[in-house]
């Protein structure tokens, strides 16, 4: 090679006309095409859904399981259950359970749809729309069940 | 005892098991949650929504239903798909965060044995449980039985 040919791979002198353009560190993290977006969001929602319901169907099994024993323990322990505090936790394991539900059938057609992955992001936004449509209707229902007093 | 070594490049020979049990894991997370949905949606409907909510559930208004082959079935699907569900969920998780071999071992077979058990547990009780059990006041049973 020449000197000649190695020059020209030389950074080029500072262009009046068209300068270079100053790009600057960006000032957080940018992520990727998953991580802090709703891939990552999903995933996360999921796992804790899936753990609470998990341990709750734990507990649930046994507290049913008293109807074997007697009318008077179960409805003893029932009772426990029908109290705000009890009423407002309820809501939420129904809240997570709407949402495993409804990702879940997300993550199936992601993995079994030809295009599934393609829509992801927007099946994600259609879960979370259809889970606040279910909450809309199952919320007051269940504010009045516990408060309404009747 | 002499072992052979084989030469670095030839392929792996080892005996494969003939199930890919983590493949079937795989596909039953994805059949029992489809059928899981159907069963969950109904399960919350009638004991929550319809009627008058938690405050409706008593030994009465399970044993009314208890009663019924349709809901014997639909709760012991319920309870087999949902439990074995769960818990293999679980088994992910522990997998992916319990680096200790040992903490990881006894916590699978925790979750094993919790399955089992109250996976014999509930259903011995759908099918061994009596509606109307004598001697028990009449109010708190179900309208069904001959002793209310
Ligand atoms: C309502 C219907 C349900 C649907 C559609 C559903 C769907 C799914 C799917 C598709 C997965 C992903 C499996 C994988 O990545 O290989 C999953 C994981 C999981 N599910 Fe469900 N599920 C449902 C109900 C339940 C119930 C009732 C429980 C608890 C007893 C549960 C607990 C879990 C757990 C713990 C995981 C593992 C989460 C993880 O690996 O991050 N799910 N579910």
């Amino acid at each position: 090679m020449s000197e000649k040919s190695a020059g020209a791979l030389a950074a080029p002198l500072p262009d009046k006309q068209f300068p270079t353009p100053k790009i600057s560190a960006p000032r957080m993290p940018r992520g990727t095409l998953y991580r802090g977006r709703e891939g990552m969001w999903s995933w996360v929602l999921h796992r804790i859904t899936g753990v609470a319901i998990f341990f709750f169907l734990l507990v649930h099994i046994l507290d049913t399981s008293l109807v074997r024993l007697s009318p008077e323990a179960y409805n003893a322990v029932i009772d426990q259950y029908k109290t705000p505090i009890m009423g407002l936790g309820e809501a939420g394991l129904v809240a997570a359970i709407g949402f495993h539900a409804l990702n879940g059938l997300r993550i199936i057609l992601i993995d079994f749809w030809s295009v599934g992955t393609k829509h992801q992001r927007l099946m994600f936004w259609i879960a979370v729309g259809v889970w606040a449509v279910l909450m809309a209707g199952f919320l007051p229902r269940q504010l009045m069940h516990i408060f309404g007093g009747a | 005892m002499t072992a052979t070594i084989e030469t670095p490049r030839s392929p792996r020979t080892v005996q494969k098991s003939r199930v890919n049990f983590e493949k079937w894991g795989w596909i039953y997370m994805r059949a029992s949650g489809v059928v899981l949905v159907v069963l969950i949606f109904g399960h919350l409907f009638v004991n929550l929504v319809a009627g008058v909510g938690v405050k409706a559930i008593d030994f009465g208004f399970v044993g009314g239903k208890l009663s019924q082959p349709f809901w014997q079935i639909w709760d012991t699907l319920l309870l087999w798909l949902a439990l074995i569900h769960g818990s293999n969920g679980m088994r992910t998780i522990v997998n992916d965060y319990a680096s200790n071999p040992v903490v990881r071992r006894i916590l699978n077979v925790a979750l094993l044995a919790s399955a089992v058990l109250l996976i014999l547990l509930g259903t011995l009780v759908i099918y061994t449980f009596d509606p109307c059990p004598a001697g028990s006041p009449a109010e708190l049973l179900p309208s069904l039985c001959k002793n209310r």
